[in-house]
């Protein structure tokens, strides 16, 4: 039979439709028909009412009654609905017993886990693996075997069974429907809500700085981004420092070709907020390797393809390591191609050329960040870059 | 035999046998796989040195990067002035000979011995110098800061190589290599020369201590034990994710499967 | 015995105060449905208190702090490197407290196995039907359980302040910033200022700890019970119709099974957890703006997103001083927008399309809703490819493939990937009911050759059994469209109207394409005749059929 039921509708008629008052004072609607005594067919669902119970498909031996009409509160001991053991008794011993040993095992790895905690202690890597090793294996036995001597004893040891209940159709019946809307209208006019404008209206204009209030109070999370975003630490003067070892640099030092190494400015290493937008990479490149060009006009075309002459030093170039897409550092320099790659989203950038971009998501090239020498030598910035750094952003032009 | 057999349709034995088969393959896989990087002992150059230097160079070398090292277009570089270092390393690496002109050429076991490498890094050394072959007390890593090359690692190396040096691509079929094969002496080699893609960093801008805590760094985290377990090639969440699936959920696929089976064999 | 004490004594100190044995009783007999795939649920529920299990722990030693240390414990390699508290006292509670490691690796390992499970899950659901009605309001719960969950598992990483999980959110900072008019003041109103600030960690903190973990618990209480009121699904099956529940009662069977279930969760996640480690903080180092890793991914279920963000082309508008940075906020909100938006979405137009607004409680066969479990599959490739894209450079390196190739092949896979697939799948699943069809007529192959009289051979073929019939013939058949109005007046009904009808109208004719099940009581065929009804017992056999030769027609 396909299973095209009537489009969702409530239990049309018949003896068994809850009314309303039945449904207040929760009278008993235990199943008043029941069913024939062991038969695949299935009763009339009643409306409302308990879960009718219908026996289905019973294994041979066991022994199977049907509820009698009070629902089995009365005389427990004339009705059953659970066999009460599993049909093959040998067998079943032989199952607790197996049931019986991953339980105990279990226990035992339990205990075992305690005694691993007491008695290997960490605080090297050695140790550490060890411990993990004793904790993790004994507990992991434990609710290994605990599950497996659960479900050897479900689907072993209790007999099997197959039982059926009615399902109720989810829509209410028509009665109930309409004593709720009555009961809903009842309140509303009582409540004078619907009649009294003037009490409904104003109680709405209460509520709305009261839902807005949460908002206005998220204000102080943090500052107004202002033109914050504009800028960087690098000023004129501020030498470059290599990451790690806060040493400044010289030209001549920084002379392989082919070569990077990762900078930032002096004093501002060890500070992440003003690292995460000024850290820069310098590149030292062969002579003739560089495409020169003019500068962009600041807030002006986003493709530049050239560097700038006056901001290197000796076939030394910085950009900004920050990369133009998403804010990764853009550390991945290959030399023979003079490609920068960002390893987040792969975008790439031609340090010969500007650092413009030639794959991947990023829009806007690395900006360059002028240098120059200072009287000893070392490289310094000679100002800040002349656009923002790092991701885009609605401001920004 | 007869055991055996004599079992072979028990519910087990086709699980033990796959479990048999799997143990085996897994064997000699890593049999046949496993390798050892050799170590490389220094040797002061002379001219007998340089003389087999120049026999092994024209004998193996000489195709690609001509007859005096001065390079060929379109096929192999000049080697004059890139010093012993970089002829150190690419062949200890066994990355020269190049096995054919392609995107990059893969670590495999060297061609020549110790002493021949030694040879040829000391004729293309004479040649137009460059960069020396480190000596055993310069890639020592005894007092290394550790912290110092951990900073300086990820903040130069790691966006190509992973952060413990298991590896990364790059552009057009190139590709860093896992430093885990690397012996210090090829690890400075490279930090010092830049071969292939790879950038270089001098010893002015990376000094030799940096140098050395670098190395320490890399060769103490590749030796260290995964406490956690089995480290999935430790290249981050992706290996995770896929044990995620395949290894937890199909696991748990089976116990579902195993839990609601119809009950034992009464329903066949 | 004791049982009988007990439910004497506590049990009736309970009823005296709770009105319980009726309510409790009711619970104790409901029927559970039994099928490997209903489970799938349960490893998400058992993943997530696992998961406040573990992560109570590890509240008990994290400190959610960005004030920079300088690091003197007991992992050596990093001893006097500067860090902030969050990833000190990580590293504290990996190396130094007993458990540690395991309990962290367990949480790290049942938040992949919660959102792993989610999909699974979610899967099932969609590809048999089980969120129509009356279970719409259950998938869109389970919609925003998923997005809760992502965002809980992607706090929940980053809380160690790592150099992995330190440049998501960076990135996550990036994506914020380029929404178009709002975006810098979101990230500043985050971060509490410029990235990364000294506030993005206990903000985490505590949404990961208890605002997310308390919506979830809430949400899922009221997905579960509406499960329970509304009762399970069932797969369809003899003796199974849309009217009833058959399985075995919650107590003992359903209990013990659950119980079970459990345990078998805990276990894997502790095999998991000791024999493979995740989230190598350690080794990753702790965050620094400066420093980068090759192979850098968020946990997998972000991937898709991850994904999107690398292959989109880069693509932006300045305009008047402003840009509208669309290679960002469009892979970030676009593709799993129209994932989830299309998922929410499905349940009210499919029933749209076909007019089928009963209550369904009996689970489709996906083949029978070809095209539903095409979209499916169609919707799982669109997400796969965004999520192959999320993890190319590491697919590049171990597949020897060309880093740019990979993310060319996703620009054009994204779309020509799910459109095959779609393909396929719908002709695979009318295939699957060529093949039901087919059985249904002709029976099952019985291998017994019989040879006729006149020299040729058959193969005798019976009915497939009761079970395999219930099955095979339990399909949804979608309702008619409308009828005309009026035949004379040939004005379309309500709902068929103007050229949102004509739409209606193709895409019912699709939706609902299906191999048509044979006629009952055939037309002359010989062995294997097919038998109407659902579990009604088999129709005695016409003569002529499977236990004489010569059965004429049918030489199948």
């Amino acid at each position: 039979m396909s299973d095209t039921n009537s489009p969702g509708q409530p239990g049309t008629g018949g003896p068994g439709d809850s009314s309303w008052p039945e449904y207040l004072t929760g009278a008993e609607r235990h199943g008043a028909s029941s069913s024939g005594p062991s038969g695949a067919s299935a009763a009339e669902p009643e409306g409302r009412g308990g879960p009718r119970r219908v026996i289905g498909t019973p294994p041979p031996a066991a022994a199977r009654t049907m509820l009698p009409p009070d629902g089995g509160a009365a005389g427990r001991e004339a009705v059953r609905e659970l066999p009460a053991g599993p049909e093959d008794p040998a067998r079943a011993k032989r199952v607790e017993k197996l049931v019986a040993a991953c339980f105990i095992i279990a226990g035992l790895a339990g205990l075992a886990f305690l005694v691993f905690y007491s008695t290997i202690g960490v605080g090297s890597l050695t140790r550490v693996l060890h411990s993990n090793l004793a904790l993790g294996g004994s507990m992991a036995l434990m609710f290994l075997l605990l599950g497996i001597g659960a479900t050897l004893w479900v689907r072993h040891l209790m007999p099997a069974v197959e039982l059926t209940e009615q399902r109720h159709p989810m829509a209410s019946t028509q009665q109930e429907r309409a004593a709720f809307k009555e009961t809903f209208n009842e309140g509303a006019e009582t409540s004078q809500f619907v009649k009294r404008p003037l009490i409904r209206r104003s109680l709405i204009a209460a509520t709305v700085p009261l839902a807005v209030a949460p908002i206005f109070l998220l204000r102080d999370l943090g500052p107004l981004p202002g033109t914050s975003l504009d800028y960087t630490v690098w000023r004129k003067g501020l030498r470059l420092l290599v990451y790690g070892t806060n040493r400044p640099v010289t030209a001549a030092e920084f002379s392989t070709p082919g070569s990077i190494i990762s900078v930032g400015p002096e004093g501002y290493l060890d500070d992440d907020d003003a690292m995460a937008k000024a850290a820069v990479t310098l590149i030292k490149f062969r002579p003739g390797e560089i495409v020169y060009g003019p500068p962009a006009k600041p807030g002006g075309a986003t493709v530049r393809n050239t560097v700038v002459p006056n901001w290197t030093v000796d076939n030394i170039v910085a950009y900004s390591k920050i990369c133009t897409h998403l804010g990764c550092p853009a550390a991945l320099y290959e030399q023979t191609t003079h490609r920068i790659l960002c390893p987040c989203h792969q975008s790439t950038f031609l340090a010969t050329e500007g650092a413009r971009v030639i794959f991947g998501p990023a829009t806007r090239p690395l900006p360059q960040l002028p240098i120059g020498v200072d009287a000893q030598g070392y490289l310094i910035a000679l100002s800040d870059f002349n656009q923002p750094v790092g991701p885009s952003f609605w401001e920004r032009s | 035999m007869s055991w055996i057999t004599a079992r072979r349709r028990h519910p087990v034995a086709g699980y033990l046998v796959v479990a048999f088969v799997l143990v085996l393959i897994g064997t000699a896989y890593a049999v046949i796989t496993s390798g050892s990087a050799t170590a490389s002992s220094p040797a002061a150059a002379n001219s007998a040195q340089i003389a087999e230097g120049r026999n092994l160079f024209v004998e193996d070398c000489a195709t690609c990067h001509g007859l005096y090292a001065e390079g060929v277009a379109n096929q192999a570089p000049s080697l004059i002035g890139v010093g012993a270092a970089a002829v150190d390393f690419q062949v200890s690496t066994g990355r020269m000979p190049a096995a054919e002109l392609g995107a990059e050429n893969e670590r495999k076991p060297p061609h020549l011995n110790p002493t021949q490498t030694r040879a040829v890094a000391a004729y293309i050394q004479s040649l137009g110098g460059g960069p020396e072959i480190p000596s055993a007390a310069q890639v020592s890593t005894a007092g290394a800061n550790v912290g110092l090359g951990q900073q300086l690692f990820v903040a130069n190396c790691a966006a190509c190589h992973n952060f413990v040096g298991a590896g990364g691509a790059l552009t057009d079929g190139k590709f860093a290599p896992s430093l885990v094969p690397s012996t210090p002496t090829q690890i400075y080699e490279a930090m010092l020369t830049g071969p292939e893609a790879m950038p270089a960093f001098n010893d002015l801008t990376i000094t030799p201590q940096e140098k050395r805590d670098i190395i320490a760094y890399v060769t103490q985290v590749r030796a260290e034990p995964n406490p956690g377990g089995f480290s999935l090639g430790r290249i981050g969440p992706v290996t995770e994710g896929l044990v995620a699936f395949l290894g937890l959920l199909f696991f748990m696929v089976l116990a579902a499967l195993w839990i609601t089976a119809k009950h034992g064999k009464a329903h066949e | 015995m004791s049982v009988e004490r007990a439910l004497e004594g506590t049990g009736a100190w309970l009823d005296d105060r709770l009105h319980g044995a009726r309510g409790v009783r009711v619970l104790l007999r409901k029927i559970f449905p039994d099928h490997w795939s209903f489970l799938l649920g349960e490893i998400i529920l058992y993943s997530f208190i696992i998961l406040l299990l573990t992560g109570t722990f590890l509240t008990l030693w994290f400190q959610p702090s960005m004030s920079d240390v300088i690091y003197h414990g007991s992992y050596v390699p990093l001893r006097g490197v500067r860090m902030s508290e969050a990833y000190a006292s990580t590293l504290h509670i990996s190396f130094d407290v007993r458990g540690g490691l395991l309990i962290r690796q367990i949480h790290h390992w049942a938040a992949d196995l919660f959102m792993a499970a989610i999909m699974a899950h979610m899967i099932r659901i969609f590809f048999t039907g089980a969120y129509r009605k009356p279970r719409e309001i259950n998938w869109l719960i389970g919609i925003v359980l998923f997005t809760l969950g992502m965002f809980e598992g992607l706090f929940g990483y980053s809380l160690p302040d790592d150099l992995l999980s330190g440049a998501g959110l960076r990135i996550t900072e990036g994506i914020l910033q380029s929404f178009p008019i709002v975006g810098t003041y979101l990230a500043f109103f985050l971060f509490g200022g410029p990235f990364p600030g000294h506030d993005i960690i206990p903000r985490m903190y505590i949404l990961h700890v208890l605002v997310i973990p308390g919506v979830i618990l809430a949400l899922v209480t009221v997905h579960l019970f509406l499960m329970f009121h509304q009762k399970h699904t069932q797969m369809p099956g003899k003796g199974r119709t849309n009217e009833n529940v058959v399985g075995a009662p919650m107590y003992p069977y359903f209990m013990a099974k659950t119980g079970a279930f459990f345990f078998f969760t805990f276990a894997a996640l502790a095999l998991a957890a000791t024999f493979t480690q995740i989230n190598p903080i350690w080794l990753y180092g702790p965050y620094n703006p400066v420093a980068m890793s090759a192979g850098s991914q968020p946990d997998f279920y972000m991937g898709a997103l991850e994904g999107s963000l690398r292959m989109f082309p880069p693509w932006q508008w300045v305009f008047f001083g402003h840009t509208f940075a669309f290679n960002v906020f469009v892979p970030a909100l676009l593709p799993l927008g129209i994932v989830f938006g299309g998922a929410a979405a499905w349940p009210f137009l499919e029933q749209w399309i076909t007019g089928d607004r009963r209550e369904h409680h009996l689970n489709d066969r996906p083949r029978n809703a070809p095209t539903r479990t095409a979209l499916g599959i169609a919707m799982i490739t669109f997400y796969g490819v965004l999520w192959a894209e999320g993890a190319n450079d590491i697919i590049a390196d171990h597949l020897d493939i060309s880093l740019y190739l990979t993310t060319w092949i996703a620009r054009i896979a994204w779309l020509v990937a799910p459109i095959l697939a779609y393909i396929i799948t719908k002709r695979i699943c009318l295939g699957l009911q060529r093949k039901d069809a087919h059985l249904l007529e002709h029976g099952v192959e019985t291998g017994i050759i019989r040879q006729l009289p006149g020299g040729e051979f058959i193969e005798e073929t019976r009915p497939v059994d009761e079970e395999a019939l219930a099955v095979l013939t339990s399909r949804n058949v979608p309702p008619p469209l409308p009828a005309l109005v009026a035949a004379e007046t040939e004005v379309p009904p309500p709902g068929m109207r103007g050229r949102l009808g004509k739409v209606r109208e193709r895409l019912y004719n699709v939706v609902t394409e299906s191999v048509p099940l044979p006629e009952p009581h055939g037309n002359g065929h010989g062995n294997g005749h097919a038998v109407e009804g659902n579990g009604h017992g088999q129709e005695s056999l016409p003569a002529g059929s499977s236990t004489e030769p010569g059965g004429g027609e049918d030489q199948h």
